[in-house]
């Protein structure tokens, strides 16, 4: 990679003027504390993420699933780190980060309200005022989440914008950070936005990769043949990949959701889906140049997905460098096939995964005949904050694998 | 770097009142009405907003107006369309973000990149570009196209800009820069910012000539930015306001449109006023 932000012709720093120092301060930071350790920012940072997260993650065989499927399945389980999600490594670094640098105010967005809690959390550790911005639609459908944040000590703001979903709750912290730059960091959630923060936010990440790397050669004895993660903006889907990329062995599978259908709606504005790395063309978002889902003259569209975590019209700049690069598989898998693998995993393995997550074990479900040996999939969260919309969306299908629940809707 | 003769004209006999207003907002018709109605009120230049349907630079006035513009079905295609018909004799600068400028050349069926959208602004009569997430370091491709179509590109100087950031964007610069008066996005403010004079002094060794904008909305506030030593004055909000109220109260548009031209003229009087109590400064500071 290169030190000037960008993968290829991918990323850059396409932000309003009044933010460009405060990223240039962050980028200065970045590579003091976390490229060169200064101050031995990295070694508290992985204490801390020790003590406070519960790092590091096992990587269990799902025993089940490989026998269904005839491969070594393994699971990355960053469902047990503290917050039940991936996103507490990045939100500590960069709550940490902000420390360092003397910030002394956080804010946030968030999409399923995993990046919300897990920065609620950090930012409650650390002692930091916290304001996480909200899509209105997303806080209706995760409820769960916004009581976390709030018993964090964390003010939630809910943006009303556009369709309320994690688009406009990024755009809505952006505007904050212009006014407020002088005193506080933004933790941007996921791999995206202007650099420094998709290098920084895979940094902090690459912790699952390199445990699992080291963990597959007590394990399986080597490198393992695949590794699948979801990607909505791509944070889990990097941090899985990242000490993976140098080996050409390894197949690496993002898997995108798919939502309803791949096909867009022009006239409405509306891809049904947030498959950018699989249909997407090459603009510019939210800072950065990566593959979006727009419409032909450029307008960013509304994406879905039954995961809101997934739901966003963009992905991280590197992936789309990755993909381009054939290095990187980009897969999608649609709403029901989700949803199957939720109630897959739920029952053969004891664990329920998070929507995001459960897009993974739908692709494996449908492609495993494609792969062959050793595959890690990482569970990049639990699905306790889904089970509400499960329960709704799978009463709402014919999911052959779900349990009745009828139960519920017609009264015990 | 090319320098468009039109919008050097616009400074050439003192500061400059420059409205903006978003395009199609909230639809094309009431919308030609309304900037008319700037040009009839003394404007200078008029900035033309491009809806884009993520717009991080803008507060919740000028998101609205956006929404209402790209709901009544306001394109790039349609925006040009729209200049062409105009009527005004002052110079008119596209304010829009860079997805729509660099996909227009795709949307034609050729590539990505800033060329084709540029051509087109040219051909229908754009002096020049601000785009709020464009920085210097990104323009490059962007400062080309317009050398050759001889259009300017105005970059936002922000209260946070300084040392080699702003001397990359300086080198770069041309019509004017855009003097952010405080930080945050645009929205209508009452107060005077001493970030303003600050950026002031700052670019004061550059001779481009220096336009403030976020937050202005009254002529008296306008004089005092000029008596301060700017060259212009740029309003958005306060006058997006006027279209909103019109929206929500169903005023009909030739109202809408003379309280546009009435604001105004108390803008472009109050430019005027702010240019000549400088001049008085200075004629008393000579004479002492
Ligand atoms: C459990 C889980 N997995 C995945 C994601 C998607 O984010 P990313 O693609 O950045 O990993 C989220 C986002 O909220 C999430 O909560």
């Amino acid at each position: 990679m290169s030190t000037d932000g960008k993968f290829g012709d991918y990323g850059g720093q396409y932000v309003p003027e009044a933010l460009m120092p405060a990223i240039e301060e962050l980028d200065d930071a970045y590579q003091r504390y976390v490229l060169d350790n200064e101050d031995g920012f990295m070694d508290e940072f992985r204490q801390r993420l020790a003590d406070f997260g519960g790092r590091p993650t096992p990587l269990q065989r799902a025993d089940r699933l490989s026998e269904r499927y005839d491969l070594d399945v393994y699971l990355k389980r960053e469902d047990l780190l503290h917050g039940g999600a991936h996103k507490l490594n990045n939100a500590l670094g960069q709550v940490l980060l902000a420390k360092y640098m003397g910030k002394d105010r956080i804010i946030a967005e968030t999409g399923a309200g995993q990046h919300g809690t897990a920065t609620a959390m950090a930012a409650a550790h650390l002692d930091m005022p916290c304001t996480i911005y909200m899509g209105e639609r997303d806080i209706n459908r995760q409820r769960p989440n916004v009581f976390r944040m709030k018993l964090n000590g964390s003010d939630v703001k809910p943006v009303t914008a556009g369709r309320g979903t994690l688009k406009e709750a990024i755009s809505e912290t952006m505007r904050d950070w212009a006014a407020t730059v002088e005193s506080t960091h933004y933790v941007i959630g996921s791999v995206v936005g202007p650099h420094p923060f998709p290098a920084m936010v895979r940094d902090f990440q690459a912790v699952i990769s390199e445990e699992a790397r080291e963990q597959a050669h007590e394990k399986l004895g080597g490198l393992p043949d695949s590794v699948i993660a979801c990607a909505g903006g791509g944070s889990n889907t990097m941090g899985a990949f990242a000490n993976f990329v140098d080996d050409d062995s390894v197949d690496l599978y993002a898997v995108e959701a798919g939502g309803s259908s791949l096909a867009v709606d022009e006239e409405a504005g509306v891809a049904p889906n947030s498959a950018s790395l699989s249909t997407g063309d090459e603009g510019v978002l939210h800072g950065a140049r990566t593959k979006l889902l727009q419409d032909s003259v450029g307008q960013i569209m509304e994406s879905h997905s039954i995961s809101s975590g997934l739901d966003y019209a963009g992905v991280g700049p590197e992936l789309a460098y990755l993909v381009d690069e054939d290095r990187v598989t980009p897969v999608a898998v649609d709403d029901d096939a989700a949803l199957e693998g939720f109630h897959r995993l739920s029952q053969t393995e004891g664990i329920i995964p998070a929507l995001e997550t459960a897009h993974a074990f739908g692709y494996l479900e449908e492609h495993h005949a494609e792969l062959s040996g050793s595959v890690i999939v990482n569970v990049s969260g639990r699905g306790d904050k889904d089970l509400q919309s499960a329960i709704e969306e799978t009463e709402a299908r014919e999911i052959p694998n779900a349990p009745d629940m009828s139960m519920f809707s017609e009264g015990i | 770097m090319a320098e468009n003769e039109a919008i050097a004209a616009a400074f050439a006999d003192g500061p400059a009142f420059i409205p903006y207003l978003a395009v199609g907002d909230p639809d094309y018709e009431a919308s030609k009405a309304y900037v008319e109605a700037l040009a009839r009120g003394g404007a200078d230049i008029i900035e033309l907003g491009l809806p884009f349907s993520e717009p991080i630079a803008e507060g919740s006035t000028i998101q609205n107006a956006i929404v209402r513009a790209l709901e009544g079905g306001m394109t790039p295609d349609r925006f040009f369309e729209f200049v062409e018909e105009l009527d005004v004799d002052v110079p008119l600068v596209c304010m829009t973000y860079y997805n729509l400028i660099y996909q227009y050349g795709r949307s034609r069926g050729g590539e990505p990149g800033p060329e084709a959208f540029v051509e087109r602004a040219a051909e229908v009569g754009i002096s020049g570009f601000v785009v709020p997430d464009l920085p210097a370091e990104e323009a490059d491709p962007l400062r080309a196209a317009c050398d050759e179509h001889g259009l300017d590109l105005v970059f936002i100087v922000a209260p946070t800009t300084e040392g080699d950031r702003l001397e990359e964007m300086m080198e770069r610069v041309s019509g004017y820069v855009y003097v952010q008066a405080r930080l945050g996005t645009t929205g209508a403010k009452t107060d005077v910012s001493d970030q303003t004079t600050r950026s002031l002094q700052r670019l004061a060794e550059w001779d481009v000539p220096k336009a403030v904008g976020f937050g202005i909305s009254s002529g008296d506030q306008a004089a005092r930015i000029v008596a301060n030593g700017a060259d212009g004055i740029i309003v958005g909000s306060a006058l997006v306001d006027i279209v909103a109220a019109g929206v929500n109260s169903e005023r009909p548009v030739d109202e809408t449109a003379e309280k546009l031209a009435a604001k105004a003229r108390e803008l472009a009087a109050g430019t005027r006023e702010g240019a000549a109590r400088r001049n008085a400064d200075i004629a008393d500071a000579d004479s002492a």
